[in-house]
């Protein structure tokens, strides 16, 4: 048996037994900078517009779904099934597909609507990331195939960056099969270094801070 | 060193072109790295440096112990892992669950280690169809050619390279302008994606504790490869696992900094396992492929063992002096740069290319680069000794053996050493004492003749230093 | 002083120079005649049982002395960097090793923190660059001191050269083993020479001196190089 085999050949060259434990792993120490809430939110804002993303900044969940009228425009959109969004009366967005628990469903309204509308798990305010968790709540393909992205979540859970987020959770695995870690818009510098924005993913992403 | 080597160079030095493509965008990603790993935008830079180095180095040295967690982790949520012993067995292993799951369409995200097994090749000649998706893979995959650079692969071809490449391959009406290629690209790709029984990617991480893999991207299609098809397959190398999800604080400020001087890639995936109950989306079946190939031959060595730390970032390749000379495609296997130069005759053995670890002037600029701190130009220094060790054993280049061995001897008797070198001088004294040009036809060979293809050669002096000192 | 091989048999001027800095700083620089080389050819080309021999015969010449100047980054680098790696498992040369190399110096180094220095009294008037070897930067982390030395000598304008850090090309038996690769890169540094606007490129390292000039002779220019020591000699 292969796996056999490999082991086997890993443990002769490093000198190794069967069922042999490991020694502790060198520590990682997690630094959380003091960072306050309104340095958080200006860190983000910044970040992310610099890789030309958007950030607002409201302070009511009703304020967050005037915004996210505003910037819809007359697009169409599907929104995911986070509390969140629902505290933000956002369902009821004329032109906004809501309550989709069904796979395929899912997958031919994201591949036709304009806009996906999704909260977050957590944001990181020293890189202009956005932590999404897929969940029965938040679908992966909302913030991946339609060609636009707004996330709509309260400051409250804007973390300094990442060693916030993995002392935060450290086993994201625990409760998700996908944690993913969205920076930007898509971007591919493949042809001649040249930048093109929204290759595979949304190319425009639009983030609201509530509070 | 082969012809084939020495050709590949020279072509390479004489395509001006080439030459400015890759100086520049080696010399763009070289720039952007600096620039968000200088003291004031990352302070504990080196400090992330040497722990990455500790991180990488313990779970290499206790790689077993690792591997079968990773293993536990993944099936503990529902996941399943195979081991492979090389390429052949990971197309067995893809060819075998498409068949059993009726699968003919694949959509595939870069990945070096596929590269490395020539995946795509063994799948279609099965009469499988996969697609890369990265747009840079992409494109080289419509032309036939393997990647120039580990991150950048597509970075030798010009917008009109593309264009042909599009039009004679997708006969879609030649359009120059990068923005019109790319949408090309992505609705063709995005048909496949929806269409696609099986997502391939590779991972950038192996996270034991989590059973998870991490996938990092700029372009979505890694995401996509692993969110819309019902199956994904991971193909991994087996040095790719760290301990703990929480390593990735210090791997993640790393890796994308090095690579492309972003703070962190556009998309960065912790996947573990098929799509939980009630997530609505996400892969029905999750296989992680562990891939040998050669590995657990870098591993008895405790100095070239470094060699497997390494995140393939690129950073070694956008500040080599000679990679941004001759470019990917002189590399005669699929990793090219510093770390291509080091893991490739540790894996094909030194004979493969033996004028590969020659070709450095180790100036060391690649070890000041790496992430993980690997030693780069002295795991070279070490492999171009078993070069040689190999060519005495089959009685090769004995004229350079002798030619080292008379050095040392004179190094050693000084009498003999200064009379060897007033000879020299003495034989090749004439002329003005300016640097010299050309010389006679007769003394025109080997080292000489090198040297004065490229640059003059200095004049011998009148006396050497310690005549004159002996004159004082 | 160990001026090294190739300033023995090409450079003596180099040497002599760099005599006439010490002796101008109040030293006694002695030449012991047995000297050679410090074996780096051998090295790099991966011969380590010659490379090995040759060292061997160094610690024999140097290790009473009370220090050793050396006008080459690389090969004070091998010296103190690379011996212990040729002795690694031989405890009693590697204890020789230990014992001599925080005795030895690559000579702009020795000015700045042995003789404490940075004014030797110097006159050039030129436009200079400054190469940095590679392996005095990156092994012996050498920076700064050259460049205090020469902010020091009068008359002369420092520039710095854009791309900084980068290889001239020489890599020893590289130059010649890979000869295209090795001239291509010497005019990649003529190029950012040219971009200087430097009458003069100075090195601490001889090896790169004879690559640099030599890529600058066979183009024809008038840009000149010299070893730092010869430009701290000037007056």
């Amino acid at each position: 048996m292969s796996r056999e085999d490999v082991l086997h050949r890993v443990r002769t060259a490093l000198g190794r037994d069967a069922g042999q434990p490991a020694p502790a792993p060198p520590p990682v120490r997690l630094r959380i900078p003091e960072v306050s809430p309104e340095a958080r939110i200006a860190s983000m804002t910044a970040r992310l517009e610099a890789l030309a993303g958007r950030v607002c900044r409201v302070s009511t969940p009703a304020a967050a779904r005037a915004a996210v009228a505003e910037i819809l425009g007359d697009r169409t959109a599907i929104i995911s099934n986070a509390p969140y969004l629902k505290e933000c009366g956002l369902s009821t967005l004329p032109g906004v597909r809501s309550g989709i628990y069904d796979r395929d469903q899912l997958r031919a309204l994201c591949s036709t609507l304009d806009v996906g509308i999704t909260s977050a798990d957590y944001a990181l305010a020293d890189t202009g990331t956005l932590v999404l968790l897929s969940s029965p709540q938040e679908a992966r393909l909302i913030s991946l195939l339609p060609p636009a992205h707004i996330a709509v979540l309260p400051c409250s859970r804007l973390l300094t960056g990442l060693d916030e987020l993995f002392s935060s959770r450290p086993d994201p695995a625990a409760v998700s099969s996908s944690m993913v870690l969205i920076t930007g818009p898509s971007r591919t510098a493949d042809i001649e270094q040249i930048l093109v924005r929204g290759v595979h993913g949304p190319g425009q992403i639009t983030v609201i801070l509530v509070g | 060193m082969s012809r084939a080597f020495q050709q590949q160079i020279h072509n390479t030095l004489a395509d001006a072109r080439l030459q400015e493509a890759i100086y520049t965008a080696t010399g763009r990603l070289k720039d952007s790295r600096r620039a968000v790993i200088a003291d004031s935008v990352l302070p504990d830079y080196q400090e992330l440096r040497t722990q990455a180095n500790l991180l990488k180095q313990h779970a290499i040295d206790n790689l077993d112990y690792y591997l079968e967690q990773f293993q536990g982790s993944v099936e503990a949520h529902g996941g399943r892992v195979t081991w492979c012993k090389d390429g052949t067995e990971v197309a067995d292993f893809v060819l075998s669950l498409a068949k059993q799951r009726g699968a003919r369409l694949i959509v595939k995200s870069k990945s070096m280690t596929t590269e490395e097994i020539d995946l795509n090749e063994r799948l279609e000649h099965h009469g499988l169809e996969s697609v890369e998706t990265d747009l840079g893979e992409y494109i080289l995959q419509l032309a036939h050619e393997r990647p120039y650079h580990i991150v950048a692969p597509a970075l030798h071809k010009t917008r009109y390279d593309v264009a042909n490449i599009l039009t004679e391959r997708l006969h879609a009406p030649h359009d120059t302008i990068i923005e019109n290629q790319t949408a090309l690209a992505r609705s063709v790709l995005r048909q496949k994606f929806l269409a696609a029984d099986i997502g391939i990617t590779g991972a950038n991480f192996l996270v034991a504790d989590s059973g998870a893999i991490v996938l990092v991207e700029n372009e979505g299609n890694a995401r996509l490869t692993t969110s819309a098809p019902k199956i994904h397959i991971a193909v991994a190398g087996i040095e790719k696992v760290i301990p703990r999800a929480q390593d990735l604080a210090v791997f993640l400020k790393l890796l994308a900094r090095s690579a492309t001087g972003q703070l962190l890639s556009v998309y960065t995936s912790f996947l573990s396992g098929p799509r939980r109950p009630g997530e609505i989306d996400g892969p029905d079946e999750f296989h992680v492929v562990l891939l040998d190939n050669g590995r657990t031959r870098l591993l008895p060595n405790r100095e070239r063992r470094q060699s497997l730390y390494c995140i393939r970032c690129g950073a070694c390749l956008n500040t080599c002096p000679v990679y941004r000379k001759i470019g990917g495609h002189s590399f005669p296997w699929v990793y090219s740069g510093p770390i291509g130069a080091i893991i490739t005759p540790q894996f094909m053995g030194p004979a493969h290319e033996p004028g590969l670890p020659f070709a450095s002037s180790l100036c060391g600029a690649c070890a000041e680069v790496c992430p993980v701190k690997i030693d780069i130009p002295k795991i070279l220094l070490d492999l171009r000794s078993e070069v040689h060790k190999t060519e005495a054993q089959a009685g090769k280049n004995r004229l350079e053996k002798f030619v080292f061995r008379a050095f040392a001897w004179l190094m050693r008797h000084p009498r003999a050493y200064e009379i060897a070198g007033r000879l020299a001088a003495l034989s090749s004294s004439s002329g003005d004492g300016g640097w010299i040009r050309r010389v006679p036809a007769l003394l025109n060979v080997g080292p000489l003749r090198a040297w004065l293809s490229q640059r003059d050669l200095p004049p011998p002096p009148a006396r050497s230093f310690r005549q004159l000192w002996r004159r004082r | 002083m160990f001026v090294t091989c190739m300033v023995d048999q090409i450079f003596p001027q180099i040497g002599m120079s760099m005599a006439r800095v010490l002796e101008g700083l109040g030293f006694h620089p002695d030449f012991p005649e047995a000297q050679t080389c410090c074996g780096q050819p051998a090295f790099n080309s991966g011969y380590q049982d010659e490379a090995r021999a040759v060292a061997v015969h160094f610690l024999d010449v140097f290790e009473s002395s009370e220090a050793v100047v050396v006008p080459s980054g690389s090969c004070t680098a091998m010296i103190t960097h690379h011996f212990a790696e040729l002795f690694h498992d031989d405890p009693a040369n590697r204890a020789r090793v230990a014992a001599l190399a925080p005795r030895v110096w690559e000579f702009s180094k020795f000015l700045t923190e042995v003789a404490r220095v940075e004014d030797v009294g110097a006159r050039l008037e030129t436009v200079a660059a400054f190469h940095d070897g590679c392996h005095a930067l990156r092994e012996l982390a050498i920076h700064d001191a050259p460049r205090r030395l020469l902010a020091r000598v009068q008359g002369l304008q420092l520039r710095e050269l854009e791309p900084a850090g980068e290889c001239c090309g020489f890599g020893g038996t590289f130059s010649v083993k890979f000869d295209e690769l090795s001239g291509a890169m010497a005019r990649g540094k003529v190029d950012a020479i040219l971009r200087s606007g430097a009458d003069t490129v100075i090195s601490l390292d001889p090896s790169c001196l004879m690559q640099i000039q030599g890529a600058l002779s066979r183009a024809g220019l008038k840009v000149r190089t010299l070893h730092l020591a010869e430009v701290l000699a000037s007056r």
